[in-house]
């Protein structure tokens, strides 16, 4: 036991739990009970501990230990390496994929959370050797607070608007509304379509967000959630019955086509509503500078 | 290079329409044609997409 025996348990401990609070299963049921959690909260403990260990280090002029975390910085891109694999393997047998963007998403966000761990535990043990143990509870609250801000990105509902439209079929064409989705030729196939299948028009609230959803990835990742929420009318062997979108060329509106096993429009509506805007793709044109350039009204 | 997708066989009521690639299957009407098209559907795991009335193709997607 010495000066910095409590101040490095309290670190740990805060990380530890930090790692905890962020690691909730939902209806991704990823990662799942139990063995995908130890993982995670292992290396939780790891990153909380190099975290707390990295203050006392330096107020003892050993600063050659920072090159510790550089450790932990590689150390974290395998985790992300170790996600990234894990889910594009599980990926080739999901009814509906969830794509590689989706995938690079959580893999980008279990890396990021393990550095956010770091910065709890340091900033933690930092204020409790500096001042006292109040003041590093304080600041253990303010870090959780950051991070619950961190952990919540936007959701499809905050940039776009959603609204249910009929599926129809012009000869062989599947339409949703007006825009084209597919070409079903089989006449039993089409019946089934039309007796299970769902539209819906996504409408972007602005220019910006026209670019995000027409991103692949984010368009696989609204099927992916959407038929995880909804269930899907779909088996190996029906290839016909996939859901898709496509999107409406003249002005930026998708069309989502959906097939799923629980019928309700309203809750279709939330799903929607509710999938998360990927970071990879999102994009800002109205951001560039060339384009400010163009109109300085702008 | 990887070819994504391929047509992997034409069911049709007009000879007179097609002719060699792909394997051909000849129906006498549209009831043949739509059942074919379902069987081989489901056995090649591909899309039955139909061009015209009296022509389908089964597609790898």
């Amino acid at each position: 036991m010495n000066e910095y025996t409590y101040p490095i348990l309290f670190g740990v401990i805060v990380g530890t739990i930090a790692r905890f609070v962020m690691l909730k299963t939902d209806y991704r049921q990823y990662p799942t009970y139990l063995h995908g959690k130890v993982i995670h909260i292992a290396l939780g403990f790891i990153a909380a501990g190099l975290g707390s260990v990295a203050v006392p280090a330096i107020m003892e002029k050993e600063f050659t230990a920072v090159t510790f975390l550089t450790i932990a910085a590689s150390q974290f891109r395998e985790v992300r390496n170790m996600e990234r694999n894990t889910l594009s393997e599980l990926d080739s047998f999901e009814l509906v994929p969830r794509g590689k963007t989706y995938i690079e998403g959580i893999a980008v966000a279990f890396e990021g959370r393990n550095y956010l761990v770091i910065f709890t535990s340091l900033i933690s043990t930092l204020c409790y050797l500096v001042w006292n143990v109040w003041v590093a509870i304080i600041a253990t609250i303010i870090c959780y607070l950051i991070i619950r801000k961190f952990m919540s990105g936007s959701t499809l509902k905050d940039i776009v608007d959603i609204e249910q439209s009929d599926i129809h079929f012009d000869g062989a064409g599947l339409y949703v509304d007006t825009i084209y989705i597919m070409n079903i030729g089989l006449p039993a196939r089409q019946k089934e379509i039309l007796k299970y299948g769902m539209g819906f028009i996504i409408t972007p609230k602005n220019a910006d967000v026209r670019t995000t959803i027409a991103n692949l990835g984010q368009r696989q990742a609204i099927l992916h959630d959407v038929s995880v929420s909804m269930g899907v009318f779909r088996d190996s062997g029906t290839p016909a019955l996939v859901p898709l979108i496509k999107r409406d060329l003249d002005d930026g509106r998708i069309g989502v086509f959906i097939l799923p096993q629980d019928p309700d429009v309203e809750r279709a509506k939330r799903v929607i509503g509710a999938v998360p805007v990927l970071e990879n793709a999102i994009r800002m044109p109205s951001e560039s500078k060339a384009r400010k350039k163009e109109s300085p009204s702008k | 290079m990887n070819i994504e997708k391929a047509v992997l066989s034409v069911i049709t009521t007009n000879k007179s329409k097609i002719d060699g690639g792909a394997p051909i299957f000849l129906c006498e009407t549209k009831e043949e044609m739509d059942n074919v098209a379902a069987n081989l559907e489901a056995i090649l795991d591909g899309i039955s997409h139909a061009l015209s009335d009296e022509l389908y193709i089964i597609v790898k997607h």
